[in-house]
């Protein structure tokens, strides 16, 4: 494929008779004799062995680390080219906002960051006025309450981190809005906690409070199962059964930690385009300016 | 070559290239053409691979939706 791609190239671009030089280094494999190609070989393999065997013989196996890995699933938004399904997301803020919002927080949202993404301004704006807000002091320095603007944030579900802990058995349910890029496997190993939720295997002990889940490393997570088939209904009247609201709540989720997902596939696409077109006219460009240096012959004639 | 028999790209040359003045107004010119057709052909493809998907497919949705409730 290359010699053909560089043939072709050679005819339609620039004719370079690359045979008139000579010069070459002589410090290739090529030219060791037969015995010494051996021992080389046989020193590159028996290295390579031993460290691959110091390295196995080094890695402990733990109980502790017999942690399923999660499955790839097959996402809306995996492809390099392809979007989130905004209804997804808006699916998945449902979720979140009845389900997942009485636990977790998400610090860095505002309402407004759902404008013109998943629902048009009135219903943010309506969706904002449902919660209150402590705003003040007023003019007589006394805080007041409010209810929300776009300008406000998700409201927190706890006061501060000590009451998280508190009412969840003394674990803290971290804050969601960057959850998908702080856990390896992202979408696919939330969507996997989400309804990974089993009885724990024979032998195995789960403490008082926590419940088993072979997807947390460890298997035993303080949260419990949250998602269960039918616990919201959905305003688009799509089915609610438990894997439908998780794959919902991960794109949500998804969307929320990477706002500008779409955009940046969007401009991957130009700048690929127009990349490859850049990368043709230089490769074009360089034969074009060493086409005079390598037709050249230099003699040395000394007299 | 007869004298005014000139071939199309010694005309080319010769009309868009070969002053400097003309030359810039054919990069500038040529430029404001080539983003336009650039960025509705790589729009165009971008829609086509996530129909149905983006917001204002959602947008649609909603307000045939709103308008059904009615
Ligand atoms: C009853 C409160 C509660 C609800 C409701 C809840 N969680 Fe949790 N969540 C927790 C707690 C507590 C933890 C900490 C678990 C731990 O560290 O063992 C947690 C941990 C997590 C983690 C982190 C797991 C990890 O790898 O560290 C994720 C992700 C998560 N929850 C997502 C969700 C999602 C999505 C929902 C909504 C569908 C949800 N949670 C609903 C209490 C809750």
């Amino acid at each position: 494929m290359a010699t053909l791609v560089s043939r072709a190239s050679k005819q339609a671009l620039l004719r370079v008779h690359s045979s008139i030089i000579h010069q070459k280094a002589n410090l290739s494999f090529k030219n060791l004799s037969k015995g010494k190609k051996w021992a080389v070989a046989a020193i590159g393999t028996l290295t390579a062995g031993g460290v691959g065997l110091a390295v196995a013989l080094n890695t402990a196996v733990l109980a502790s680390d017999l942690t399923l890995h999660p499955p790839k699933y097959p996402w809306d938004h995996a492809g390099m080219l392809s979007t989130l399904d905004r209804a997804s997301v808006r699916r998945g803020y449902q979720v979140y906002k009845q389900v997942c919002a009485a636990c977790h927080s998400l610090e860095f949202m505002y309402y407004r960051n759902l404008v013109g993404e998943i629902m048009e301004e009135d219903e943010a704006k309506a969706e904002a006025a449902e919660i209150m807000v402590v705003d003040g002091p007023n003019d007589q320095g006394l805080m007041f309450e409010r209810p929300g603007k776009l300008s406000d944030k998700f409201p927190n579900p706890y006061p501060n981190d000590e009451a998280a802990r508190a009412a969840n058995n003394g674990a803290l349910p971290p804050d969601l809005t960057f959850i998908v890029n702080a856990r390896h496997g992202g979408e696919n190993y939330l969507f996997s906690i989400l309804t990974g939720y089993c009885d724990p295997p024979a032998g195995v002990e789960v403490r008082e409070g926590l419940h088993y889940n072979p997807y947390f490393p460890g298997g035993s997570i303080a949260m419990a199962q949250a998602l269960y088939n039918e616990i919201i209904e959905y305003d688009d009247g799509t089915p609610a059964t438990t894997s439908q609201l998780a794959k919902d709540v991960c794109t949500f989720l998804r969307w929320v930690a990477e706002p500008e997902h779409d955009t940046r596939k969007r401009m991957g696409l130009k700048a690929l385009m127009i990349f490859s077109v850049l990368l043709a006219a230089t490769y074009y460009m360089k034969r074009a300016k060493w086409s005079s240096l390598k037709t050249r012959k230099i003699a040395f004639k000394p007299r | 070559m007869g004298f005014n028999r000139v071939s199309i790209s010694t005309k080319i040359y010769q009309t868009l290239f070969r002053r400097t003045s003309m030359f810039t107004l054919t990069i500038v010119v040529g430029a404001l053409f080539f983003e336009r057709a650039f960025d509705e052909s790589t729009e165009y493809i971008f829609n086509r691979i996530n129909a149905g998907k983006q917001y204002k497919d959602l947008k649609k949705q909603l307000a045939q939706r709103a308008a059904k409730e009615e």
